[in-house]
């Protein structure tokens, strides 16, 4: 076939199934060199299988694949994927936890040897950080399992831009912003338009549809495995492109979701607990039934406190006091959250097993009822909930452990940037899941980086260094108040 | 008929305790061939009678390799031989102290349980340094001990491990029904899911609601118990305790966990295959015993065999 000059990537008529699951039904994709294309979709609409086919680590079922004009489908893999130019920076980060950054980085750059080669894969790579997230933190040394998720992720992005010897012409960035915060998702954009600008291309994937729309120049919706449509970025608005992706929601039902402030403290305490790492004397306070917002730049301590609350479940501690009975919805679920040898009713109900224990055995009946009453209740999609976890797209197994949270017995719900990789519609079904469970008296401590969620909340407070550096009521919540107290340097407390 | 094919293979596939099974009777054809059918009964009466020791550790030894990469129990030969020793000495061949002997096997269980999770929460040393340690200092005390050894069992505890009902071991059917509760432990109990999610992911179990702590010492005393019970029941077998009666059981407790099917990456394990895999090493040394090999070439014969098994059946594509 013949493909016109401009093209980096030509994909026609590739298909995938997995069993039963046809994770795509035959998709076919162009890429321009110097171009910028959104892929949106629901979770499980196919975007990261043929994101993976194109970076070689699937193998379609059919379809073919010409990069550069040259028909590779036969033997396409990683490592011609890679020789063609074409990275990829998976949702799933693919670091190696026990290497520092500087041998990360060296994992794909084989002719960085001889001696030095860990200098000057370091300098290497702290530069194309430097360049892309100033002020980043992160030193060629570090060991990357001590990183924290977003730290992990500005990592993995560096790398994939740098080049040694061989071309560079591709970047899949599938969920890149998911684990960043306003701040450094604003530095990669720019440095992705700065890439593209120089000729190079990039396939950009995320939920958040702001993103898709500010920055990429023409979009690609997928829905059920297929391309539904296909247009300039000018052409779509927010409200078209949910349209086009198959949700009813719109602006106005976002805006219907936010709720009316509640007096606050007609309800008892039951969470109070002071950052362990720095004493300014601010204490966090959740009453029962609120919905409690931890805000700031990614890794300031909130997931420290979330789990500095979660442990002090059942001891007295002088810092933290916790009424009731805890679950945790981790945002890391590769590390966090997900047991990926079971079944996903196994992985939804493991919280839960205490209360289905009859005499000294646990009930089946009741562990299968509990695992199909949360499929529908959050719409877990897949054929049968005995299907092994990992047949799951990422947004739905994030959907799995919001299941096992909300079907325990907790009280108190702590929510550790939980909406990574899920979708705006099953987003707005979960934001409702939570109003409606912290109506009926649930508590809900919520960690996120997305600025739109905290207006969930009725209560914000705001993280930097470890130390809770303000504190927002619903009426007094903007955007520009949070990034503010981010980064003032002295607390105006 | 291909699809039907692939199916029963793609089952066979998920249950990889059937080539244990599937190796113990090709083993016990080839030396029923060879001795020309003669002693076939009798290999597999004694296979039962010898298998059944192992089982026993084994399934303590498997449940400790569940919670996960680097929990193992090597304590357990050492833990044999004190709690014989001790029970052989307190029992003193009377018959009326046989109960006092089943509380000092359980006693000794659970002591060694608490100390050798001591060293491995207290003192932070990983588990293989910790049981092996441990194990000096138990077999140091058995030494110490090593009065009781000549004394001979009380004649219930004999009959009992030795008794035959049609050249079927009563014992085995004990440790069989036994199996089958150690089943349901792992499967349908707090404490078995508690196992298999810790096996999985301990950060994840935890954050998950799971007291890890609580569930890996109940089971590095679980499984010392069981070697208690072992050193008891083994000593009534032969007739007295000796203090290197538990050292096969070393290799043996790990041998018969990995060709049974279970994960050495922890989170997946496998009691039937325990089973399977404890009779196919019994007769893979009847079976050399038997071609006449002398005991240097049945030494390389079983190292290699053991290898092979764990290549072709132990490979298990999904651990990471």
């Amino acid at each position: 076939m013949s493909s016109p000059s401009g093209n980096i990537v030509s994909l026609s008529g590739v298909a995938k199934s997995y069993g039963a699951v046809r994770a795509l039904v035959g998709v076919d994709l162009l890429v321009d060199a110097g171009e910028c294309l959104g892929l949106v979709g629901h979770n499980g609409a196919g975007k990261s299988t043929l994101m993976n086919v194109l970076a070689g680590t699937l193998v379609p079922d059919r379809g073919s694949i010409v990069v550069s004009g040259g028909d590779r489908t036969a033997n396409y893999k990683v490592s011609l994927a890679h020789d063609l130019g074409i990275r990829c920076v998976f949702q799933e980060l693919s670091l190696c936890p026990n290497l520092t950054v500087a041998e990360n980085a060296r994992i794909f750059h084989p002719n960085l040897k001889g001696w030095g080669w860990r200098g000057r894969a370091g300098r290497m790579i702290i530069g194309k950080l430097d360049e892309i997230f100033p002020n980043h933190g992160i030193a060629d040394d570090d060991v990357v399992g001590d990183l924290s998720i977003g730290k992990r992720q500005m990592v993995e992005i560096a790398r994939a831009f740098t080049v040694t010897d061989e071309p560079l012409h591709l970047v899949i960035l599938d969920e890149p912003t998911s684990s960043l915060d306003a701040v450094t998702a604003q530095q990669l954009l720019t440095f992705m338009r700065k890439v593209v600008g120089e000729g190079r291309s990039c396939i950009l994937i995320s939920h958040l549809l702001g993103e898709i729309l500010g920055y990429s120049d023409r979009i690609v919706v997928m829905r059920d495995g297929a391309v539904v449509a296909e247009k300039p970025a000018g052409a779509f608005d927010r409200n078209s492109l949910v349209a086009a992706m198959g949700d009813v929601a719109d602006e106005d039902k976002i805006e219907a979701h936010e709720r009316i402030e509640k007096a606050r403290g007609e309800t008892p305490v039951v969470v109070r607990a002071c950052p362990q790492t720095a004493g300014n004397g601010r204490e966090l306070i959740a009453h029962k039934g609120e919905i409690v917002g931890l805000a700031g730049l990614a890794g300031h301590g909130q997931t420290r406190m979330l789990l500095q609350i979660y442990d002090a479940v059942g001891k007295r501690t002088a810092s933290t006091d916790v009424a009731g009975p805890v679950s945790l919805v981790a945002g890391d679920r590769q590390t966090d959250g997900i047991f990926h040898l079971w079944s996903i009713g196994q992985n939804v109900t493991v919280r839960s097993l205490r209360s289905m224990v009859r005499g000294l055995l646990i009930d089946p009946a009741r562990e299968k009822a509990q695992a199909e009453e949360w499929k529908d209740r959050i719409k877990i999609k897949t054929p049968d909930m005995a299907n092994n976890i990992l047949s799951l797209s990422g947004g739905n197994q994030q959907k799995a452990l919001f299941a096992r949270a909300l079907g325990s017995d907790a009280e108190i719900v702590l929510m550790d940037d939980p909406m990574r990789g899920v979708d705006i519609g099953t987003k707005l079904e979960v934001y409702d899941l939570i109003r409606q469970e912290a109506e009926e008296g649930r508590t809900f401590l919520w960690y996120t980086t997305e600025m739109d969620e905290l207006h969930n909340c009725d209560h914000v407070y705001v993280f930097r260094n470890g130390r809770i550096v303000a504190e927002l009521s619903r009426s007094e919540l903007t955007e520009e108040k949070v990034l503010q107290s981010s980064f003032e340097e002295s607390a105006a407390s | 008929m291909t699809g039907n094919l692939a199916g029963i293979l793609r089952k066979l596939g998920d249950k990889p305790w059937i080539w244990s099974y599937l190796g113990m009777i090709l083993i016990w054809l080839a030396t029923v061939t060879y001795t020309m059918g003669q002693g076939g009964g009798s290999i597999i009466s004694a296979a039962l009678s010898f298998a059944t020791f192992t089982v026993i550790v084994g399934i303590g030894q498997m449940f400790v390799i569940t919670t996960g990469p680097g929990n193992v129990d090597l304590s357990i030969p050492a833990t044999i031989a004190l709690s014989g020793a001790i029970c052989m000495k307190v029992m003193d061949g009377s018959n009326a102290m046989l109960p006092v002997g089943v509380l000092i096997a359980l006693g000794t269980g659970i002591a060694v349980g608490a100390f050798n999770y001591m060293l491995i929460r207290v003192l932070r040393i990983p588990p293989i340094i910790a049981t092996l340690s441990a194990s000096f200092l138990i077999l140091s005390t058995a030494i110490a001990y090593g009065r009781g050894l000549k004394i001979k069992p009380p004649p219930l505890l004999a009959d009992f491990t030795t008794m035959k009902i049609a050249g079927i071991p009563l014992l085995a059917v004990f440790i069989i029904v036994f199996a089958i509760l150690a089943s349901i432990l792992l499967n349908r109990t707090l404490y078995g899911r508690s196992v298999l999610a810790i096996g999985q992911n301990m950060r994840a179990a935890w954050l998950a609601g799971i007291n890890v702590e609580r569930i890996r010492y109940a089971t590095y005393t679980l499984s010392a118990i069981l070697a208690g019970f072992c050193g008891l029941l083994l000593a009534g077998f032969s007739g007295g305790a000796s203090l290197d009666m538990g050292s096969e059981y070393l290799l043996a407790s790990i041998a018969v966990v990995v060709i049974g099917g279970t994960s050495v990456a922890g989170g997946k394990s496998n009691i039937p295959g325990i089973w399977g895999a404890s009779l196919f090493m019994f007769l893979l040394v009847t079976m050399l015993n038997t071609f006449g090999a002398s005991a240097g070439i049945r030494l390389i014969m079983t190292g290699l065999i053991i290898v092979a098994v764990i290549t072709v059946a132990g490979g298990d594509k999904q651990q990471r």
